[in-house]
């Protein structure tokens, strides 16, 4: 499980990180959404693994998910989901406003 | 009453979301009129309540003022000292000039100007109040995504090409946030930033080095809003592509970075905290200087007053980080000083080169030969800050500079310190001298002028109220230097003793009427009282349950 996890955030935030660094909006858009997936996976872990435990206080239950950490990715999510349709937003005006999709507006070497 | 006031501390986070939501309400093409009078009154109001707020902490020890009334470690609290106070009166000031501005017609080059710019500034109010780490997370973003909407205030393909990299940069620094907040969480259970101070200064040693690293994340994050060295050559294009009046906000955007670092390096990770003590102590004096010494050899390469400018703010943040970087109270006290006076001088001249892009057309605020400047404020004004943002004798800059000079003798890079603080004002005055010379005094025979006429009229008129506003707060801070100074000295004093921080948010200090407070709040902060799976201790227990399912 551990192992699973811990790969999982590796994995996401390297294909993150790579797609981040590419000259055209949308790969740079998909890397910031890879990379906001990694965090909120790693908030998750913060909180501990738990299986199939309760997040709230409940009769005869002895272990507990920690209820904090879903809540802070829950805030996370949301918070990322709103950035992420702003930079769509501003990258599909950008592009039809300068008329390339790079980054730095100028079509970069291959236009 | 006394009740009534306590409230008042939360005041300069609801009143901007509650004028937003009214402006927004009237709708700013139908009566623009009354959407500028409530966004200026707004931030009258929040001068008001900043004054009161700063005399209330100016009396004593911090206050704390839990949200909801759950208790702290539990609850979301707002803390107000000092430091909290000054940025509350700081930002309202800059605000009354912003909106003062605005509201002679830039306002009406896109939508929703005064909405967003009250949303700014209770995100910006919000993360000086808060007292919780996810909490300042959150208001960072409010802040955040307030000013991507103004920096794309009035359009166009620049401003959108800079908006795009301050939104990418400030996206990925938002992760790293998460990543170190939620670290922090999972190492100490805490998010509370009082109550985070106590639990890193009781961390086993085994904790230490992932403490180390939450931290130093942090620091990243809060160095890529300052726009310091490495992480902050987003600034530039994005500061000096944006309108007047939101740049002149945003002088105060890198502050709220200074902010955050002088914060965590005092409070979380203060003297007290261990093996995790003096965390950033090598790092940010010289990450000041290289900063210092980058702005400044970059002012000088500047064909753009706006440019020209955006580098100052960036020469501003290297001086403070060599003044707090040392974390002593003269250091911390002469940083603060400097911070205040800095952010008006800046925005001064930001105000300034709005006007003279105003007046000249086409030409905006291109540092070339153009059309003679209207005789009237500008010269003298633009003169004025000019001495001040530099730091020669007569202005309050020197007074904030010879304090941070004298601040980097107790530190281990004094000869360096020194050296960047001289040769980056000589670097600065010789910018400023060209450019001003260039302005004012070189303008082109009125035959040219006839042919840049009619270009003007496109822009919105520019008055000159707001860069008298910021030009009298600059001269009263002169005037004043000394009762200044003290509150100042108080100030740093209090940030490098956190126990009376922790003391107020962990001791409850509740404003709210005290029946409100239930007996069994009171014992809550026992560990051992709750099932605490987020203890550390916990951990190998849960971790083992989960292998075996």
């Amino acid at each position: 499980m551990e192992i699973l996890l811990a790969s999982g955030i590796g994995v996401l935030t390297t294909a993150g990180t790579w797609l981040l660094l590419r000259a055209r909006t949308f790969p740079v858009m998909l890397g910031l959404t890879l990379l906001s997936y990694a965090v909120n996976l790693f908030i998750f872990s913060m909180g501990r693994l738990a299986i199939g435990a309760p997040p709230v206080l409940r009769e005869g239950v002895e272990r507990y998910a920690d209820p904090l950490p879903q809540a802070l990715v829950l805030t996370a999510i949301v918070i990322s989901f709103g950035m992420t349709a702003l930079l769509l937003a501003l990258s599909v005006r950008l592009r039809y406003d300068s008329g390339t999709d790079h980054v730095d507006g100028d079509g970069g070497p291959n236009r | 009453m006394m009740a009534m006031l306590g409230h008042l501390l939360v005041a300069p986070v609801v009143l901007p979301l509650l004028s937003a939501a009214i402006i927004v309400t009237l709708g700013d093409r139908r009566r623009p009129g009354a959407c500028r009078a409530v966004s200026i009154g707004s931030c009258l109001s929040l001068v008001l309540a900043a004054v009161y707020l700063l005399g209330w902490s100016a009396i004593g020890q911090p206050v704390a003022y839990p949200l909801g009334n759950w208790p702290a470690p539990y609850g979301i609290v707002l803390v107000l000292d000092r430091l909290s106070a000054l940025m509350l009166l700081l930002t309202a000031l800059l605000a009354v000039a912003v909106a003062w501005f605005a509201a002679g017609g830039w306002d009406a080059r896109g939508r929703h100007f005064h909405a967003l710019f009250q949303l700014q500034l209770m995100g910006l109010n919000g993360a000086f109040l808060t007292g919780d780490l996810f909490n300042l997370f959150v208001f960072f973003e409010l802040l955040l995504i307030a000013s991507y909407g103004l920096m794309l205030h009035g359009g166009g393909a620049r401003r959108q090409r800079a908006t795009l990299h301050y939104l990418v940069c400030n996206l990925v620094a938002s992760t790293l946030f998460l990543v170190s907040a939620s670290l922090l969480y999972g190492v100490t259970g805490t998010l509370n930033m009082a109550d985070l101070s106590l639990q890193v200064a009781a961390a086993p040693v085994e904790d230490a080095s992932l403490l180390r690293s939450a931290g130093l994340v942090l620091l990243v994050v809060f160095a890529v809003k300052a726009a310091v060295l490495p992480l902050g050559f987003w600034l530039r294009d994005g500061y000096a592509s944006a309108s007047p009046p939101v740049a002149c906000l945003f002088a105060l955007m890198t502050k709220v970075g200074i902010y955050a670092i002088v914060r965590t390096c005092t409070l979380m990770f203060g003297a007290e905290a261990g093996g995790d003590a003096n965390l950033a102590g090598e790092w940010l004096v010289p990450v000041g200087i290289a900063t210092l010494a980058m702005a400044s050899i970059a002012a000088l390469a500047c064909r753009n007053l706006a440019e020209l400018v955006a580098c100052l703010v960036v020469t501003s943040v290297g001086s403070m980080l060599i003044g707090a970087g040392v974390f002593s109270a003269q250091g911390l006290s002469a940083a603060l000083f400097y911070m205040v006076h800095s952010t008006f001088a800046v925005a001064l001249l930001f105000l300034l080169a709005g006007e003279i892009a105003h007046e000249r057309g086409a030409l905006g605020s291109d540092l070339l030969p153009g059309p003679p400047l209207q005789p009237g404020h500008l010269a003298p004004l633009f003169l004025f800050a000019a001495i001040a943002v530099s730091g020669l004798p007569p202005g309050g800059g020197f007074i904030a500079k010879v304090g941070i000079l004298q601040g980097a003798v107790d530190g281990s890079w004094t000869a360096s310190s020194w050296m960047a603080i001289f040769a980056s004002s000589l670097l600065v005055v010789v910018a400023l001298a060209r450019s001003g010379s260039m302005l004012f005094w070189r303008p082109l025979g009125s035959s040219v002028t006839a042919a840049f006429a009619g270009t003007a009229a496109g822009l919105p008129r520019a008055s000159a109220g707001p860069s008298w506003f910021l030009a009298t707060a600059l001269l009263l801070l002169l005037v004043c230097a000394r009762p200044v100074q003290q509150f100042m000295d108080a100030t740093g004093a209090q940030l490098l003793d956190p126990a009376g921080y922790v003391d107020a948010v962990i001791q409850r200090d509740l404003i709210g009427p005290p029946d409100l407070i239930g007996p069994g709040t009171d014992r809550l902060r026992t560990r051992g009282g709750v099932p605490e799976v987020a203890a550390p201790a916990a951990a190998p227990a849960t971790t083992r349950g989960a292998r075996g399912t």
